[in-house]
């Protein structure tokens, strides 16, 4: 039965990894990824890691996912037809040619080793293997250092993307500082300032506003 | 399943992103293809972490999902700066670092 899952995960998993190398639209390619994703969740459970199936399917295949489909949504999703055309030049077949010698390189790094444990299923499995209990007690207690670290960078990854898409020189031309009376004592509702300074009503109300508009030091004194 | 199968999965998808990275132009497909490599490391980190039979494995594969956010993080900040200086989203005509 194991088998069973095993095929049907790891032909997801391939599929989704070739739909994200040769889509044309990246929307596309973002949803390919997201079933590779689910696909290796059912590997991680096959392999007895409960706990980083569920941080893949919610950190991953949600939260990460949803950031990319805002920005290929933002960016805008159809390709120019520049970007549609290959690369240029032999490229294209000097890089397949490179992931093919790098698989039968890796194949023969796996195979050719003769560990005897690579042909087994494994060590036995002991209740709460792959745990939430599991890892929380090794990510603070023996790699405590690395889950510190890890976080730092975290933090350092949210300040530099901060930066990276902040708004360069303050505030545009075009938005204009409002003054807060405005909207708190809007022009022709009649006050003590509007009688004291002359216009008022609902005819005036349009000049009043296009003068103070205009040059809000105008307005009649308040 | 023994381990070998799921390694030679991971080396497969490995591959598939490699050659990923090196012919799209997009940058956002080579990010996701730069996705496919890590992921194709974790799978590597979890086989290995069930054949010792403890969790460091596993421990791994979280710190790596931490790295990958982080490259997510600050390569859709870069193209969202890019798509904003109007310049072309294209990694072949993108050169030059200096701002």
């Amino acid at each position: 039965m194991a088998e069973v899952f095993f095929f049907i995960a790891a032909a997801g998993a391939l599929a989704g990894a070739i739909g994200v190398a040769t889509l044309r639209n990246p929307f596309y390619c973002v949803l390919a990824l997201v079933g590779h994703l689910v696909s290796l969740a059912a590997l991680f459970l096959l392999l007895r890691a409960e706990f980083v199936a569920v941080a893949q399917v919610v950190v991953y295949a949600g939260a990460v996912m949803v950031l990319y489909v805002f920005v290929v949504a933002y960016v805008g999703a159809a390709e120019p037809a520049r970007l549609r055309t290959p690369v240029g030049g032999g490229q294209r077949g000097l890089a397949l040619a490179f992931a093919l010698v790098l698989f039968v390189e890796l194949c023969i790094a796996v195979l050719g080793s003769g560990l005897k444990a690579l042909e087994g299923e494994g060590a036995p499995y002991v209740p709460g293997f792959g745990s939430p209990e599991q890892i929380g007690e090794l990510l603070l207690t023996k790699f405590l250092l690395p889950f510190e670290i890890a976080s730092f960078l975290l933090l350092i990854a949210a300040v530099g993307a901060v930066v990276l898409a902040r708004r360069r020189g303050g505030i545009l031309e075009e938005e204009q500082r409002v003054d807060a009376m405005r909207f708190l004592r809007p022009p022709g509702t009649g006050t003590m300032a509007e009688a004291a300074g002359g216009p008022t009503g609902t005819s005036a109300q349009r000049e009043l506003e296009a003068t103070t508009a205009d040059n809000p030091a105008r307005e009649p004194g308040w | 399943m023994s381990i070998q199968s799921y390694l030679v999965v991971s080396a497969l998808v490995f591959s598939i992103g490699a050659a990923g990275v090196l012919t799209r132009r997009n940058p956002l497909v080579v990010l996701l293809c730069l996705e496919l490599m890590l992921n194709a490391a974790n799978i590597a980190l979890i086989a290995f972490s069930r054949m010792h039979g403890n969790g460091d494995g596993q421990v791994f594969a979280i710190i790596v999902m931490v790295v990958a956010a982080c490259e997510v993080c600050i390569g859709l900040g870069m193209v969202v700066a890019i798509y904003r200086r109007r310049l072309p989203i294209d990694v072949d005509e993108l050169r030059e670092l200096a701002g």
